[in-house]
């Protein structure tokens, strides 16, 4: 077997740690590199339980390697002005503490990075970045619209997320009674020992929960505080939070949308609204509106394979003769609810429909795939 | 050659000897607790053939797959169907239960060049 394979441990020198490092020693995590960081891939239960421990009650997880930044304007009036120009979502008519998905466009349409971008006043916007993009993010941002606007990385802040279906009852019991009159995409700064901190109803797991941003030297006694029923929640690291977003559909920046792949190929144009389309005002706006109206050559699909072997990233899709390659997975693996395997990747239109019968070549060997709708498990409430 | 013994490879496969000659195949305990949830394993077919470091068998966990390599040259006799229904069995039992083929011993000689169980602990404090 391959080093690789073992998740052996990280070596590395110059590895970063976020402020609940010492936590996941504690914890016994297994810890891998990810983004110049050193983060848990899992704890002692597994991925497997960890998984099933979102779905059924709560997890925390560390992402304090994301990117948060504050974005203001240069002149006093409203950042979104200007960051209209880079991303295709309403961000303008975003009201104060609500939160919206959207991605982060080159000149060709092509996606730089998915991020959530918060309203916390007239003047300022928060935005959370993929780790390994944050600082390729910020010198775009600044290189096309800083003349304009200022973008501030907080790295003196670490972000908790806290997900499942018990996570609102944790968060109530512990930080902010009043938690239950956040809704979905909303936050909401709450006092912690004399600290603002900021909660936000979001995730990215397909269940309900949080994500709270703090001081650093707030942060280990925040996550102790929440994990403090060890019934209730469980620390999770990458490995559960990667399968989850996985069963929930979500893209995983730089496998299932990239910079050669449009927001339409992408599957998600819904963040792209109506005012924006006929304005046409942001960066790629001619290539993405002529996908919308012309439609494209390949697009995002589920796929599940119909044996119990996982068909990863990487893997070549043929059409059912066999013969003709139609298109590649960009993300694969297990879900452990479904107990089988599923997989997302770009597919050519004329195959992609749901319910088509696609192959996987994988060692050799052909594996019957079908074209299915994502999530592949939602939660039922 | 004694009788029930037991070689390690490298790699973190095991080759389990019996009275017969015949080898056992699996991955070592502290291999399936460093991979992780087992969800699949490809053993080989019956009857195949596969010279000593040859690509014989894929495990994958819930994160990646992995190769499994062929610790000695020889013909498969038998694959571990169990492990079709419940690749957990890896987890449980990897020295057990959790086996994944058979395979006839073509060239006894090879097993001189695998760690026993002594080495093989040797090897395991070294990575750590």
């Amino acid at each position: 077997m391959t080093k690789e394979a073992l998740l052996m441990e990280e070596t590395k020198d110059n590895i970063l740690q976020t402020p609940l490092w010492g936590l996941h020693k504690n914890l016994d995590a297994r810890m891998v590199e990810f983004a110049g960081y050193d983060m848990p891939v899992q704890y002692k239960n597994g991925v497997k339980n960890e998984h099933i421990q979102v779905r059924n009650k709560a997890g925390l997880f560390d992402v304090s390697h994301m990117g948060q930044v504050l974005i203001t304007s240069i002149n006093g009036g409203d950042p979104a002005i200007a960051l209209e120009k880079l991303v295709p979502s309403d961000i303008k008519g975003l009201a104060l503490g609500k939160m919206r998905y959207t991605v982060l466009l080159n000149e060709d349409g092509g996606i730089l990075d998915d991020l959530i971008v918060t309203r916390l006043d007239e003047r300022t916007l928060y935005a959370v970045l993929n780790a390994s993009r944050k600082y390729a993010d910020i010198d775009y941002i600044k290189a096309k619209i800083g003349d304009e606007i200022k973008i501030t990385l907080q790295d003196d802040l670490a972000l908790i997320a806290l997900q499942g279906p018990l996570a609102e009852k944790v968060i109530m019991d512990t930080i902010m009674p009043e938690v239950a009159e956040l809704g979905f995409m909303n936050a909401k700064y709450t006092d912690y020992r004399g600290a603002d901190i900021l909660v936000s109803r979001s995730g990215y797991t397909g269940e309900d929960g949080f994500e709270i941003s703090v001081p650093n030297e707030l942060a280990e006694d925040l996550a102790k505080e929440l994990l403090a029923d060890n019934d209730k929640v469980w620390a999770i690291g990458l490995g559960a939070r990667d399968s989850l977003r996985l069963e929930a559909g979500f893209c995983l920046y730089g496998h299932d949308i990239t910079e050669n792949t449009t927001p339409v190929e992408g599957g998600i144009s819904w963040t792209i609204p109506k005012h924006r389309r006929e304005n046409a005002s942001f960066m790629g706006a001619n290539k993405i509106l002529r996908q919308m109206k012309e439609g494209v050559a390949q697009k995002r699909v589920g796929l599940m394979p119909d044996g119990k072997a996982p068909i990863r990233e990487g893997v070549e899709i043929f059409d059912n003769t066999g013969e003709n390659k139609i298109g590649v997975i960009t993300s694969g693996g297990y879900s452990p609810v479904l107990e089988a395997p599923i997989a997302m990747g770009y597919i050519a239109i004329d195959e992609a429909k749901i319910g088509t019968t696609v192959v996987a070549k994988m060692r050799g060997k052909n594996f019957s795939c079908k074209i299915v709708k994502m999530p592949f498990v939602s939660k039922e409430k | 050659m004694s009788t029930n013994t037991i070689y390690f490879t490298d790699d973190h496969e095991y080759i389990q000897i019996d009275e017969d000659g015949i080898g056992t195949v699996g991955i070592s305990s502290y291999a399936q607790q460093q991979l992780g949830d087992i969800v699949f394993v490809e053993c080989p077919n019956e009857g195949a053939s596969f010279n000593v470091g040859e690509e014989v068998a894929v495990v994958e966990s819930v994160k990646v797959a992995s190769e499994i390599y062929s610790p000695v040259s020889g013909e498969i006799l038998e694959s571990n169907e169990d492990l079709d229904e419940n690749p957990a069995l890896v987890n449980e039992d990897p020295m057990g239960d959790g086996w994944f083929f058979k395979i006839s011993i073509a060239d006894e000689s090879e097993l001189e060049g695998l760690k026993d169980e002594t080495e093989y602990q040797e090897y395991l404090e070294e990575i750590a």
